[in-house]
């Protein structure tokens, strides 16, 4: 009887209180680890505050904001990310779509080929920071030698160069995240129907056409979602810049030196962490990429939609 | 019924694990038990080890086990300032920065070991400078909270097969009108630079500090500025004439030309890179703290051990001598209980003994004890520990007030671009970190406008 009994009594518990006890505690956990912190953050940001500081924040109304929006630093800072973004963002589409063009068609070892491609992605920006710092090199690193020079006193400094030194970033970046772009635009290759194909070739439409009114209208819309990806991506860059140069080397923009690879997250950072620990200052920049963020996305969202609905 | 019953549940829930965490401490903080364990937090680093060895030999005589536990640098202070931040009782004892003292000072998170210090004539087993800087706050206040534990500063390191050359100190000597030796000024440094820079042969002549990280840049310009004559700032906290001063560009000057003659690629270099440039041959002489020479001094890691030197740093134009100030002090945590506290300072009034200082540095540790340093056998037991003993007298250090890294940051950004970047004149970097720091100064109200 009782093994008749047991299931009966489970059946108390409706799918409804059973979506509960799954559901509630996730978003219990949501709430402690991420709307609280948010809306905490956002309290700070409009105080001054300093977390190591057991000094209660003190309201200051506007004023972090309006450091934040009239400092040339920060605005150097947003400045120097909005052109890594753009220019980092631009080579990975054409690096990573060219070479899913190119692995699209199946070969001999094209699998292993496209797995070997894909590793740079696979590893930590950190440690990727760390062995392009040597790469870079002029004394010993191969990447100078492979542009020709030979000798390390004419070949040029990449990381200490003001000239240069974004441009050291975007290529570490577009060699690590190309893969994804890659990845993302195979996948929409691959879905493309032959029969559209089959059907332009029958019209003698040129490779041209059919790349410019087939492939890339069906592709565009994992291409944006890979835009979208490695837009915010780039936007939050920290660990590239921090193993590559550390946010330097700095340059005189009229009067004032500033730093020419410090994007808004090393700057964050900086006012965040000690010795500064400034969490009323730096909640507040944070909000700020925050809103850039999701402007951002919304632009791309949008354009996806204008897309799909054709 | 059971919704209650669920919600009640979840509510306990949410509360533990709220409250765990203060609640946690509460039992440390109430009952009087004898402690038998202490926590110790240090950087990752070499002298964090042999601590280790030492607290294993307080344990062994007290039977209180000593630990040391290790951080990264990198992480190191973010990491005592998140625990900082949460008041945390996760450590007894901290190994902080010269620079830490006043953030910790002000925001009390050390406890106050003046009178532990003086009671016990502890302030006196030690070097002047080192009790200032490592220890005292606010400057000149004679109120202590930290024990000198790891002196360090910045030294050189040369190749004296280079310098004993006889080509070498021929030509050297008929270039520059005076014999090769170990540069007595900044002058001649710059001089033996130039010379052993040598571009085809893969040779450079001196590694400097250019770092824009954190502080590293500026900490090896202080070396030439102070001993300039060169200051931060007044006695009244002042910066402008005194950052943009003609002795700091003649000093600033002098560090950029130096870096004309450092190996390629040290654009964002550290005591690391320092030692790396040294060990594969490329640099004659190389800048860094006394605590990263050891490496040098190991034949597995150093092909040219037999060929190193140390020396302090040269003189400036007037014949002041400076060295920027590394190294760190021991604090107590004054987030534990008493009893925590008393055991620590137990353990600090132990480590302090001169028999303690003497096993210290002869496990490797750079101690700050007048007579230790004095002795034969420290002086002896390296071949930096006399350059270090030496320097040991002419430390001197950046700002060490809570806004310290408020003005660490325009320094660095413009010694790199002047130094580094090769940007603009060194007036004009000076004039415009003078100009940024006399803005922050105002604006946390450290000086009027």
């Amino acid at each position: 009887m009782s093994s008749y009994n047991q299931p009966a009594r489970r059946r108390h518990i409706g799918d409804k209180r059973l979506i509960q006890m799954f559901v509630i505690p996730t978003v219990l956990l949501l709430i402690l680890m991420n709307v609280f912190p948010l809306i905490y953050s956002l309290y700070l940001s409009f105080t001054e505050y300093s977390a190591i500081n057991p000094t209660a924040p003190k309201w200051v109304g506007l004023d972090n904001y309006r450091q934040v929006l009239s400092d040339n630093l920060y605005w150097h800072n947003f400045a120097v990310t909005g052109r890594y973004a753009l220019i980092s963002v631009s080579l990975q589409m054409i690096v990573g779509f060219s070479l899913a063009m190119l692995l699209k068609e199946k070969f001999k070892g094209s699998g292993i080929l496209t797995t070997l491609i894909l590793i740079p992605m696979m590893l930590s920006p950190a440690v990727v920071g760390a062995f392009w710092k040597n790469i870079f090199n002029p004394s010993f690193g191969i990447f100078d030698q492979m542009l020709g020079y030979s000798d390390p006193n004419t070949a040029p400094e990449w990381l200490g160069n003001p000239n240069l030194a974004l441009w050291a970033v975007v290529i570490v970046d577009v060699w690590m995240w190309s893969p994804f772009v890659m990845l993302l635009s195979l996948a929409g290759l691959s879905a493309i129907p032959d029969y559209l194909y089959e059907a332009a070739a029958i019209d003698r439409a040129s490779a041209w056409f059919q790349f410019r009114r087939i492939t890339l209208p069906q592709v565009m819309p994992l291409l944006l979602i890979a835009v979208l990806f490695r837009t915010i991506e780039a936007f939050k860059q920290f660990d590239l810049v921090m193993g590559l140069t550390g946010g330097g080397p700095a340059l005189l923009e009229g009067r004032q030196a500033v730093n020419v690879t410090e994007t808004v997250s090393v700057r964050l950072f900086r006012l965040a962490m000690p010795p500064q620990a400034q969490t009323g200052l730096s909640s507040a920049m944070a909000y700020v990429v925050l809103v850039i963020i999701i402007a951002i996305s919304n632009l791309y969202i949008r354009s996806l939609n204008k897309i799909r609905e054709g | 019924m059971f919704k209650k019953a669920f919600s009640v549940v979840v509510l306990i829930a949410l509360l533990s694990i709220t409250f765990t965490s203060n609640f946690a401490a509460a039992p440390h903080k109430a009952q009087a038990q004898s402690v038998s364990e202490l926590t110790i937090w240090w950087a990752e680093w070499d002298p964090a080890n042999y601590l280790q060895q030492i607290g294993n030999e307080y344990e062994q005589e007290t039977g209180i086990k000593v630990t040391v536990v290790q951080e990264p640098w990198a992480t190191y202070y973010n990491k005592v300032g998140a625990e900082w931040a949460v008041q945390g009782d996760s450590f007894d004892m901290v190994v902080g920065d010269s620079q830490w003292v006043g953030q910790a000072v002000e925001a009390g998170h050390y406890v106050d070991l003046t009178d532990f210090l003086n009671s016990n004539s502890i302030t006196e087993t030690v070097t002047p400078a080192t009790l200032q800087y490592y220890g005292e706050y606010p400057t000149g206040s004679g109120t202590y909270y930290a024990y000198p534990t790891e002196g360090d500063a910045n030294g050189w390191a040369y190749r004296k097969d280079l310098f004993e050359d006889p080509d070498n100190m021929a030509a050297f000597e008929a270039q520059y009108g005076y014999p090769l030796a170990i540069p007595e000024t900044w002058e001649q440094l710059r001089d033996i630079a130039e010379f052993f820079t040598r571009p085809d042969d893969g040779l450079y002549g001196a590694g400097i500090y250019t770092q824009v990280d954190y502080d590293a840049i500026t900490m090896g310009f202080e070396n030439v500025m102070f001993s300039y004559g060169a200051d931060w700032k007044d006695a009244d906290n002042n910066v402008l004439g005194v950052v943009n001063s003609p002795e700091n560009v003649a000093a600033l000057e002098l560090y950029g030309e130096l870096y004309q003659f450092a190996p390629p690629g040290t654009d964002n270099a550290f005591f690391a890179e320092m030692n790396n440039v040294f060990i594969n041959g490329q640099a004659a002489m190389i800048m860094n703290y006394f605590a990263f020479f050891p490496a040098l001094d190991n034949p597995e890691i150093n092909p040219y051990r037999d060929s190193t030197g140390y020396f302090p740093m040269p003189a400036g134009p007037n014949g002041d001598r400076y060295a920027a100030l590394g190294g760190q002090g021991i604090s107590v945590n004054s987030y534990i209980s008493d009893e925590r506290k008393q055991a620590s300072l137990d353990f600090i009034k132990w480590f302090a003994t001169p028999d303690v200082q003497a096993r210290w540095a002869a496990a490797g540790g750079y101690t700050c004890n007048i007579n230790v340093l004095q002795s034969d056998a420290f002086l002896t037991q390296t071949p930096y520990n006399a350059a270090f003993a030496e320097t040991m007298t002419f430390v001197k250090d950046f700002w060490n007030i809570p806004q310290f890294g408020l003005l660490l940051e325009p320094a660095q950004r413009y010694l790199h671009a002047y130094v580094v970047g090769g940007e603009g004149t060194a007036q004009e970097a000076l004039d415009g970190m003078a100009f940024e720091m006399d803005d922050i100064l105002i604006k946390e109200g450290i000086i009027s406008e």
